[in-house]
């Protein structure tokens, strides 16, 4: 695996009317890794894997795409990608077999799409119309035709949108299996967990410009916040009669201000989120409020991760 | 090569599989004629016809102006405006996949359609009411194609404009029922008040129907030259136009 620039991008823009979908967008992508763009909706990730793909014009900047000029070598490069769409569908009573063999033969060279069916474990759903497969077998119908010319890159826009965590976590495994098999992965995603866990590099996007772009452990550990302690508050056991409200607020985040290791303490209602470093901050933060007299439960112990990431750079959470 | 003949089995099977689209295609012009076939018989009527052919042996030819309407102005403005809108054709646009190649495909699968209505019909005909005809096969079915290849033009250009597959389908009805009505396709011009008549002058199915008809009859192309320059005139203008306007999404 030789890192080798096969995807760059310089000083993207596109705006529709006034909206600056990319506001000046730059990037890099080496061959065989699983590249992600985080962000919000509306962050611009969609138009810029497409102006990458060639189906979206940029209004200025550079994109090649294994040397190709996405629209000039629009045909050519096609023979070479593999794209799955946000949004789109194939017609409601075509088999899934029938879909296969015809995207096959769009193209110059492709795989044996039987094997690929059984990989995506659609080998018994072969014969059912498109519209009688569930979320899960529709996008694991198109993660088969994004593949069946075998491309060098393969582009996933919000490929587990709508899955559930179970179907979820088997698509992670199917994209990690994509790249074993030495083809680039570039995918979209607004799920910070996804990206966390498997893509080797981030860009975190925000009113389309890239605010962050690391490997996701790198992100995490220049917020310089290793760690994060949430409890919830039920009340002193000095007056367990007091309901959690008024134990809330009788609360007073600066007791653990002075504990060693913290560095931020937020309040929200009865929720207590403690932000700090070091190994035996668990234990000295359980110490300080046991002392206190303060009661809580729920206590867990979190690691930093790119949600904190975003909410730092740009001052609000990504679900908003 | 390859894709084109895939495309065009695909997408034929897709269209037998929607039982609306078969049925109004297909099977509604010969239900109509076996309708108006028992009420009226095919005995040779030359005071209404001006011939010597009766109410089936001229329905044929232009019902066979229906099939074309319904093919051309219902079926391709709705599939193809509704395959832009569910996102179908985007998920072609991102593979190698020619536009001309899906538009070639498609355009041979609606050929075959239209044509294959056009046999239900005509053996629906000679089987129950002895059809007759006068002119050659070969010139009417090269009417026929003409025909076809003018109208569906004018399907895709419709589709293209519609931003909706809702819109397509309203902007197909209101131009292709009254164009049924008024053009001799669905009934005799004869029945119709003469300033009415008038309006089927300016109807593009009404020479669909005169060319047809009049080569069923046995007419001369030379005689037909009108309809001939007209339709051919749709086609080419309309091929221009509505290539030039189809979009993928």
């Amino acid at each position: 695996m030789q890192a080798q620039e096969i995807i760059t991008v310089e000083n993207l823009y596109k705006h529709y009317g006034q909206v600056k979908a990319v506001d000046g967008i730059s990037l890099q992508i080496s061959a065989s890794e699983i590249f992600g763009m985080v962000g919000p909706n509306g962050s611009g990730k969609t138009t810029t894997i497409e102006c990458i793909e060639g189906l979206r014009q940029p209004d200025k900047g550079k994109v090649r795409v294994l040397g190709l000029d996405p629209e000039k070598d629009f045909y050519a490069l096609r023979e070479i990608i593999g794209v799955q769409l946000q949004a789109c569908n194939l017609p409601a009573r075509m088999r899934v077999e029938e879909a296969l063999d015809l995207f096959a033969s769009f193209y110059q060279h492709s795989v044996d799409w039987r094997a690929l069916l059984d990989d995506l474990g659609l080998t018994e759903k072969r014969r059912s119309f498109y519209n009688q497969l569930s979320g899960g077998q529709k996008q694991r119908l198109f993660v088969a035709l994004a593949l069946i010319n075998r491309p060098n890159i393969v582009f996933l826009d919000e490929l587990t949108t709508g899955l559930d965590p179970q179907a979820r976590r088997a698509t992670w495994d199917l994209v990690r299996r994509i790249r074993e098999q030495g083809t680039t992965v570039f995918l979209t995603t607004h799920f910070m967990e996804e990206a966390e866990r498997l893509c080797d590099r981030v860009a975190i996007l925000d009113h389309g410009r890239v605010i962050a772009m690391d490997t996701p452990n790198s992100l995490v550990s220049q917020l310089g916040m290793s760690r994060r302690v949430t409890f919830e508050i039920n009340g002193h056991s000095s007056g367990a009669t007091k309901i959690a409200n008024h134990a809330a607020s009788d609360f007073n985040p600066a007791l653990l201000g002075v504990v060693e290791g913290v560095q931020k303490v937020d309040q929200d209602g009865n929720e207590v989120v403690v932000h700090g470093k070091g190994n035996g901050l668990v234990g000295e933060l359980v110490r300080a409020l046991e002392n206190a007299g303060v009661s809580f439960t729920n206590l867990r112990s979190e690691q930093a991760n790119l949600e904190d990431v975003f909410l730092a750079l740009t001052g609000r959470a990504i679900r908003n | 090569m390859r894709s084109f003949r895939k495309l065009f089995l695909v997408q034929l099977k897709l269209y037998l599989r929607e039982p609306v689209a078969f049925f109004f295609s297909l099977a509604y012009p010969a239900l109509l004629l076996l309708l108006f076939g028992y009420i009226y018989g095919n005995e040779p009527a030359p005071e209404f016809w001006g011939r010597n052919f009766g109410t089936v042996d001229a329905s044929v030819p232009a019902y066979t102006g229906i099939i074309i309407g319904t093919v051309a102005l219902m079926g391709i403005p709705i599939d193809t405006a509704s395959s832009r809108e569910n996102g179908v054709l985007r998920r072609y646009r991102a593979t190698p996949l020619r536009p001309a190649i899906y538009l070639a495909a498609s355009v041979a699968v609606y050929l075959l359609v239209a044509l294959l209505g056009m046999l239900i019909l005509v053996v629906t005909g000679k089987l129950i009411f002895d059809l007759r005809i006068a002119g050659a096969w070969l010139n009417v079915l090269a009417a026929f194609l003409l025909s076809a290849l003018a109208f569906f033009a004018i399907g895709y250009i419709i589709a293209s404009l519609a931003p909706t597959a809702r819109i397509a389908q309203v902007v197909g009805m209101v131009i292709f029922f009254p164009m049924m009505f008024l053009s001799g396709a669905g009934m005799p011009l004869q029945l119709l008040p003469e300033n009415l008549r008038r309006v089927s002058d300016f109807l593009p199915l009404s020479y669909v129907v005169r060319l047809i008809q009049g080569l069923w009859f046995g007419d001369p192309w030379a005689e037909l030259w009108l309809p001939s320059v007209i339709l051919f005139g749709i086609f080419i203008v309309g091929t221009m136009i509505a290539s030039r306007l189809f979009r993928w999404e």
